[in-house]
């Protein structure tokens, strides 16, 4: 049954409340929780975390917004803070990555899917085939420097294999920058699928600025530092698509029907009834958000929501596995490059001159991509597994 | 050359700062420390926790237990599988890993050399193959108990968690080789124990080929454990000595 966007009147905001025990909740098992339990607490912790950016810069530009946007970011903080200590501590940083690729790769594939607009559905094809490259290179690593099995994390729904070689996928700026929706005329379904999808990836971008520096190995430092710089791209690319000229409470609007739309989501396809139970509540605390901002917009914008909002939630995005796409997508458009806001295929013949120079000084010393992930092909149990022992003397 | 025993400029101990330690030892005047204490409120609070959670995960059924390996499993009479499951896949995962630290330290080896009475290349190459031949031989055996070598088990997932200690000393640029060493001792050390715990299980269950497979892998494990041990005392004497006839030679 579809949500009413608008008439559900959810949880409200003065009834929303924690306690530090709710807040740090008992984690998920990394080995015996299905791998899109783990792959919706990374996604909503991205949701949220954004929501709080977004709130923050909102209050810094409308003084007479910060109030409520004061109330509501405290509680969309400790949602936050709830979701993402649903991640276990024998989750290693590195696994936790691994996970972080494959919420990059199956959330955007779910969405490229069901966009209506093309040259969106473009843009996540292209974001999400670099990310798979990433799961690969990161594969690499786990197995190569702590002979551990990335489809321990991954659990079969997500190939590791190379997508669009992450060495290619520096560009110059200019090249990572796309048209943008237009406010008046895109589906609504376009709208909640760029904030999705840019607050995932946001997130991942934050994520290996932070984890980065934690590791030891020199190799593994140098690899979030240049997959991060990606990341960082992506930020960049989705962040353009959506329209500058939404007004900041048109923009509120939607961040928060993007978290109803998310959590909404996670409820209908979650398997743990521990964290079934959370994202009802979730859905809730979002609704009652959103009636607050849907109020706010009426009485500053003298406008109705109706304009922005649709009626009825859309279809759930499906947390399965995209196998067959993302194969298909990668069979078709590994070679697809972009240069200024358009796509195009030729990693060689297509690329802007800013491009080459910025990629070729940035890779004159070798990519720590290439190097972690040379001659690697992923096996079940890690390549050790199918590796021999040649017998020695005894020393 | 700056070495890890040379003299420095070390920050860390409040006798390098005598005017602003003056200045902090003020608040401990203030409010002196109660010795003795119980802290019996975060003890309380972590019971709790402890009392509350679940376990990290279980051990998988394993697929094929229905199978052929069914056969197997019924010799092992009046015992969980569950438990030696859970245990095997611990060691291969050790094991595993200790292929993937040894040629860390091997690479630390060419890139800064070795001592009198240090490894060799030819020494740590022999104990990374061994460490590769235990991973088959315990992959071999979950696979002929109709397991999944590939699963992650419980205890494979915890020793992973002790081992990152060691795992971060080794790949550190920065450590010598012998502070890897050092770290080497800790995981050959939990090895041992880990393989004497596999041949108690396996006698205990009436598994006499496995136990004597799991015996044969210990005695080379233990020859592991003396060789660093040997290596790392070599390497500390060295360093004592040097500095000694430093001190000697610098009067």
């Amino acid at each position: 049954m579809a949500l009413h966007l608008m008439d559900e009147k959810g949880v409200a905001l003065d009834q929303q409340r924690f306690t530090w025990r709710e807040l740090t909740p008992e984690p998920i098992s990394k080995l015996d929780d299905d791998a899109f339990t783990r792959v919706r607490v990374i996604l909503m912790n991205g949701i949220e975390q954004e929501a709080n950016r977004f709130q923050h810069l909102c209050a810094r530009f409308n003084a007479h917004l910060r109030l409520p946007l004061a109330r509501i970011r405290r509680v969309e903080h400790h949602q936050q803070t709830l979701v993402n200590w649903l991640l276990p501590p024998d989750q290693s940083g590195l696994e936790t990555t691994i996970a972080y690729e494959q919420v990059a790769i199956e959330v955007t594939a779910a969405v490229a899917m069901k966009e209506p607009d093309q040259y969106l559905a473009q843009a996540f094809r292209f974001g999400m085939l670099e990310d798979f490259d990433h799961l690969y290179r990161y594969s690499a690593l786990l197995d190569r420097l702590e002979g551990k099995d990335a489809n321990n994390i991954t659990q079969c729904y997500t190939d590791i294999a190379p997508g669009r070689p992450t060495m290619v996928e520096h560009r110059a700026p200019e090249d990572d920058l796309r048209e943008h929706y237009d406010r008046s005329k895109a589906h609504p379904l376009s709208k909640l699928h760029t904030l999705t999808i840019f607050a995932a990836e946001y997130q991942t971008r934050d994520f290996y600025m932070n984890i980065g520096p934690t590791f030891a190995d020199p190799v593994a430092r140098q690899l979030y530092a240049e997959i991060a710089s990606i990341e960082e791209q992506h930020v960049t690319q989705y962040e353009s698509l959506a329209d500058p000229n939404e007004s900041w409470l048109e923009k509120w609007l939607l961040y928060e029907a993007c978290e109803v739309y998310n959590y909404y989501s996670c409820l209908q396809s979650e398997t743990n009834p521990r964290l079934k139970k959370i994202w009802e509540r979730f859905v809730d605390y979002e609704l009652g958000h959103l009636q607050v901002v849907m109020e706010l917009f009426k009485q500053h914008e003298r406008r109705d929501p109706a304009e922005v909002l649709p009626a009825e939630l859309p279809e759930p995005i499906r947390f399965e596995s995209h196998r067959e796409f993302v194969r298909q997508v990668l069979s078709q458009e590994v070679d697809l490059t972009a240069q200024g806001t358009r796509f195009l295929k030729g990693v060689d013949v297509n690329e802007s001159a800013a491009t080459r120079a910025y990629r070729d000084y940035l890779n004159r010393d070798g990519s720590a991509t290439e190097t972690v992930a040379a001659d690697y092909i992923w096996q079940p149990g890690t390549e050790v597994a199918h590796r021999h022992a040649m017998p020695r003397q005894t020393m | 050359m700056t070495t890890p025993t040379s003299t420095g400029m070390n920050r860390t101990g409040i006798q390098m700062s005598p005017i602003q330690a003056g200045r902090l030892l003020e608040i401990t005047e203030e409010r002196p420390s109660r010795p003795g204490e119980e802290l019996t409120e975060l003890v309380q609070a972590r019971e709790s926790f402890y009392r509350e959670s679940s376990p990290v995960g279980t051990v998988p059924p394993a697929g094929s237990m229905k199978g052929m390996a069914t056969t197997v499993l019924e010799t092992i009479k009046g015992h969980k599988p569950t438990v030696l499951i859970d245990k095997l896949g611990e060691r291969l995962a050790f094991e595993r890993t200790g292929v993937r630290l040894y040629e860390a330290v091997l690479t630390k080896l060419d890139a800064l050399g070795s001592w009198d009475g240090g490894p060799t290349r030819e020494q740590l190459m022999q104990i990374r193959d061994e460490e590769l031949q235990h991973f088959q031989m315990l992959k071999e055996t979950i696979e002929g108990l109709g397991a999944d070598p590939t699963a992650m088990t419980p205890s494979a997932d915890i020793t992973a968690v002790e081992g990152s200690g060691p795992l971060m000393v080794i790949s550190d640029p920065r450590t010598t080789l012998s502070q890897a060493l050092h770290s080497l001792l800790i995981i050959e050390a939990a090895d041992l124990e880990g393989w004497n715990l596999l041949i108690e299980l396996a006698d205990q269950i009436g598994q006499s080929d496995m136990a004597d497979r799991f015996r044969a892998a210990e005695q080379t494990e233990q020859r592991h454990a003396m060789l660093v041990r040997q290596w790392l005392t070599q390497s500390v004497k060295a360093d004592a000595e040097r500095q000694m006839s430093s001190a000697q030679g610098g009067g």
